[in-house]
């Protein structure tokens, strides 16, 4: 009985393709943007992981000087007793080279494997390690790969890495942990060092756990997207199939074993979409990784692989949340047939029929989610709460839009003249009910590109507007030696209108590293260095050694204010007098009158200059820099810095772009999938047009005129609400994420292009049912007179 | 002559194909009934369809007024059912997104030919009066029918087209249902042809046929 019952359901489905189509598509996209982004995720923290582990430990405890560490004071250090192992670092084309002794290396440090030949040619022949996706980038070097060294890393002996980067003694010294008891203080034995914490690793971790969050959100609103569409396609098939169910009950078959064969068909349904979603998932994440590396490494500095690695642990995962997503999906048909009386009504009804009671409830939930949003908005902290937040706000209106387009149909319906107008509007607010799944999931996925896109927008906006003022010098140079730096400061002396040297000093700033400015004493800083917040006199207390400026990072971090006083380097703190903005930059920095940094750390090494001069002599102080020896690569004009830093932007986000892009498809598909199903449903209310005198033409042209109708509506509510997500990202969640806060911009243009991409989604969506009813024969038509006899 | 049907043929495809109506003719003249009556699976309704440009002929002719109806194009057969045919189902087909009053004169209205006093006078021989702002899910069956035969009526349509309109409806409903139908195509002037599997319904009008095996006998 059960075999023959459970044929006769599927049966359904033979006859329906599309649907199943849909049903399958749907469970499949939504599992892969999900386990797409999972994916990603999981690859970029294993990537955090090995860089973490590069060294030896998260934490590193490191021994720094205020320049290079002389050898002799390492040879000190291990006499006394210190377990300290040297490391020299730079950067050779986007790698960063790490020159480690390997005879001192922390016992827990991912040591290269040296076996063999491969010591000596590690210690004497400048051999260098990579794995295979860095190696390339090293061309031209002693390269051979090695699969334990973190991308775009590179491995030596330290001998190597001076001759490789140019220089001479040690960038720091790794502290083993744990250290032998009763060492010497290191004010005895190298008092030029102090001890630090460096979280390199974890610091990547914190900076992009931000990033990440913000993927997953964007995975989880895919997720529901295509959820839409799953549980549009299992409640559809439930309402196509409510008199089988009643021929199934009343020949036998008791409520549960019907409900458990229905349980069982949705577990086949996920088990094969599962495996489609979990391919597609990968191809996803293969497709964005590349992008996400980009972004990873334009914000924060981190590198990632842009290559995937298959994960059993991913793919189990993925059908795991398939199941969950289908269970969920499933859940409110399988209760209605679990407690469907025997003789309940067959006809298909309860979506043409959904009662204002129902509306309204649905409508009363939206809100509620919306009062929630406003008080985590008033009340919450955090990113955690931020996403929360967006989140209520996206549900709660996606819940109202039934109620909303109503309204809007019964106040179009007052406005309409002619009869067909009033017909299609009041057919169109019959429809709402059966399409509201898929318009809810285009509302989410409008919403969500408004917001975002006027983020990005608005940022784009800020930011370009923003390099214009900060890159105002004309040519930025970077000479190789001190010897060429002099050289280059006279020339520049001598032909450019006004010489800008830039001194960067390490440090740690409220306990996290940063970077201290030194800047001179010009009018292009005061010009191009717009203040959010200041002091009375700012520039004059800068420049006279008075007070320092710190960027929009670090003053929203730490909550410092004005007045407040920062130290600096041990010894030396300065009264906050300005903050700027700092886009684009994860860390802390301060900016100081560069004559007194210059006292406190003497040997900054003076390579870096911005030149300023009128803009027909920039190719003659080009070349004659260039005479001096600079390499070409060192001179940027300033539209080349202009045009790298805005692509560097671009890169960001790309992949914010992409889902975008995807999950408006999905939405597209959800129509799709809406209208093919209601289609045949909607026949009855047809034919009776059509026998009055409506061609089968004009009424497919008015099937596309409804389905762009309902595009336009659901793009007039999605409007604020991607402004009010705009907002929230902008006010809220960027100033948790980044550091930074940004004025909201408006793009009018942007939108009207959004309303022409939701209409052709929805018209494209329409097309093929439309097609379908302009060529469906009449007898087709006929029979939706015979079959209800 | 309001109808003319000469030698009308239609067949279904199948193994082997099934011949519905052979060579089949009638005629119907202005404001005159014709029941048209048969068993199940006689050819009725396909008739019916291919006189209301519904459905073409394989074979045959159809006039409405002069008007030839064989060959038409799609559009061209819209314009005639929209403008000269009304039609009544037997499951009522009301537009459920329209209230009484908007499916009452839908049809009129398409044809552009909306006439309120005599509207309003269908609506009150009709009892629907009352019932104008309902929505048809809130009518019974018999009212539901009531109303599509003023839809029917209303744009006073050259010829009616009626497959089982009773079919649905009790006894004591379908006899008021006949009667107010019969008197209201009598004041409008219109030819109506009623397929009916009734003899007693099909009795009350000016004439009847019957179609058996797809041949008036």
């Amino acid at each position: 009985m059960h075999r023959a019952a459970f044929l006769a359901l599927l049966s359904h489905w033979r006859r329906q393709p599309l649907q199943l189509i849909a049903l399958l598509f749907g469970l499949a996209a939504a599992t892969a943007l999900w386990t797409g982004v999972q994916a990603i995720n999981q690859e970029a923290r294993s990537s955090y992981d090995a860089a973490a582990s590069a060294l030896g430990q998260g934490t590193e405890q490191r021994l720094t000087g205020e320049g290079p560490i002389p050898r002799e004071t390492f040879i000190a250090l291990r006499r006394a007793g210190w377990l300290v192992s040297p490391v020299v670092e730079g950067q050779v084309n986007g790698v960063t080279l790490l020159g480690v002794d390997p005879f001192t290396l922390p016992p827990m440090a991912a040591s290269p494997n040296l076996q063999g030949d491969r010591l000596g040619a590690f210690l004497n022949n400048g051999l260098i390690l990579a794995n295979a996706d860095t190696a390339p980038a090293l061309a031209g070097y002693n390269v051979e790969t090695a699969a334990n060294i973190p991308d775009a890393q590179a491995t030596m002996d330290v001998t190597t890495a001076w001759e490789v980067l140019g220089k001479t003694g040690f960038d720091y010294l790794v502290v083993t942990s744990p250290q032998p008891m009763g060492l010497p203080p290191l004010t005895e034995v190298a008092p030029g060092l102090t001890q630090v914490t460096e979280e390199a690793a974890g610091d990547i971790a914190n900076l992009t756990r931000s990033f990440h969050l913000n993927l997953t959100a964007f995975g989880l609103l895919s997720f529901a997207v295509g959820l839409f569409i799953v549980h549009a396609a299992i409640g559809l098939a439930f309402e196509q199939r409510r008199s089988m169910f009643r021929t199934l009950r009343a020949l036998g078959l008791p409520a549960r074993n019907l409900t458990l064969l229905l349980a069982g068909e949705t577990a086949v349904f996920a088990l094969l979409a599962g495996a489609l979603g979990v391919v597609l998932g990968y191809g996803v994440a293969s497709m964005l990784l590349p992008g996400v590396a980009g972004t990873l490494r334009g914000l924060y500095g981190a590198s990632v692989p842009g290559s995937l690695t298959l994960d059993l642990s991913w793919v189990l995962s993925g059908f795991a949340i398939t199941f969950a997503g289908a269970s969920v999906a499933a859940a409110s048909s399988l209760w209605r047939v679990a407690t469907l009386p025997i003789l309940a009504p067959a006809r298909p009804r309860a979506w043409a029929m959904a009662s204002v009671r129902g509306r309204l409830l649905q409508a009363g939930a939206g809100a509620l989610l919306l009062v929630i949003s406003a008080v985590i908005i008033a009340q919450g902290e955090g990113l955690v709460a931020g996403f929360a937040m967006l989140g209520a706000l996206l549900f709660g209106a996606a819940l109202m839009l039934p109620f909303f387009l109503d309204l809007s149909l019964r106040a179009a319906a007052f406005v309409v003249r002619g009869v067909l107008g009033q017909w299609v509007v009041a057919d169109t607010r019959q429809q709402v009910p059966g399409m509201s799944l898929a318009l809810m999931a285009l509302l989410l996925a409008l919403a969500a590109n408004i917001g975002v896109g006027t983020m990005v927008s608005s940022f784009r906006a800020t930011f370009t507007g923003w390099l214009d003022q900060r890159l105002a010098s004309e040519l930025y140079l970077t000479a190789q030696t001190p010897a060429q730096a002099a050289a280059l400061e006279a020339l520049l002396d001598a032909e450019a209108d006004a010489t800008l040297p830039l001194r960067t000093a390490q440090a740690r700033l409220v306990g996290a590293p940063a970077a201290i400015l030194g800047v001179v004493d010009h009018v292009t800083y005061q010009q191009g260095w717009p203040l959010i917040e200041a002091a009375p006199d700012p520039w004059a207390r800068m420049n006279a050694g008075e007070g320092a400026f710190i960027n929009e990072q670090l003053w929203r971090r730490t909550g410092l204010a004005m007045g407040d006083r920062l130290e600096l380097l041990p010894g030396w703190s300065l009264p906050i007098v300005g903050v700027y903005t700092d886009y684009g930059n994860p860390e802390g920095q301060a900016m100081v009158a560069q004559p007194e940094l210059l006292a406190r750390v003497p040997d900054l090494s003076p390579l870096r200059y911005a030149a300023r001069v009128a803009p027909e002599r920039v190719e003659d102080l080009r070349k004659a820099a260039e005479a001096l020896g600079v390499p070409a690569g060192n001179i940027l004009d300033q539209a080349s810095v202009k045009r790298f830093s805005l692509d560097v932007f671009e890169r960001t986000f790309l992949v914010t772009g992409a889902l975008n892009v995807l999950t408006l498809g999905v939405a597209a598909i959800a129509i799709l999938a809406s209208l093919t199903t209601l289609a045949s449903m909607r026949l009855p209310q047809l034919a009776p047009v059509w026998a009055m005198g409506l061609t089968r033409a004009r009424l497919a042209r008015l099937e596309l005129l409804r389905a762009a109708l309902f595009a336009a509506l659901t793009f007039l509510f999605a409007l604020p609400l991607g402004l009010a997500v705009a907002w929230m990202l902008l006010s809220v969640v960027n100033v948790q994420a980044f550091g930074w806060k940004l004025p909201m911009l408006a793009f009018p243009v942007e939108w009207l292009r959004l309303l022409a991409l939701a209409l052709l989604a929805a018209l494209l969506a329409a097309a093929l049912p439309a097609w379908r009813l302009g060529r469906m024969a009449p007898s087709r038509l006929l029979k939706v007179f015979a079959d209800e006899r | 002559m309001l109808l003319n049907v000469r030698n009308v043929s239609k067949s279904f495809p199948g193994e082997p194909p099934v011949e519905v109506l052979k060579g089949v003719s009638l005629d119907l003249r202005a404001g005159e009934s014709l029941a048209l009556t048969g068993e199940s699976g006689s050819g009725k309704s396909t008739l019916l369809h291919i006189i209301g440009g519904l459905e073409s002929a394989d074979a045959g002719s159809v006039t409405l007024d002069g008007v030839e109806l064989s060959g038409m194009k799609d559009a061209d057969l819209a314009d005639v059912r929209r403008r000269h045919i009304g039609v009544v189902f037997q499951q009522f087909n009301l537009i459920p997104s329209l209230n009484v009053h908007d499916n009452l004169i839908f049809h009129a209205r398409l044809a552009g030919r909306q006439d309120n006093a005599w509207t309003n006078h269908m609506a009150g021989a009709l009892g629907l009066t009352e019932m104008l702002r309902r929505y048809p899910e809130q009518l019974s069956g018999g009212q539901q029918q009531r109303v599509a035969i003023a839809r029917a009526l209303a744009g006073k349509p050259k010829l009616m087209l009626a497959d089982e309109p009773t079919g649905n409806l009790d006894e004591d409903t379908g006899d008021r249902v006949m009667e107010l139908m019969l008197a209201l195509t009598a004041e409008a002037g219109t030819g109506l042809l009623m397929v009916t599997h009734s003899p007693a319904r099909a009795g009350a009008l000016d004439s009847q046929i019957t179609l058996s095996h797809g041949r008036l006998s």
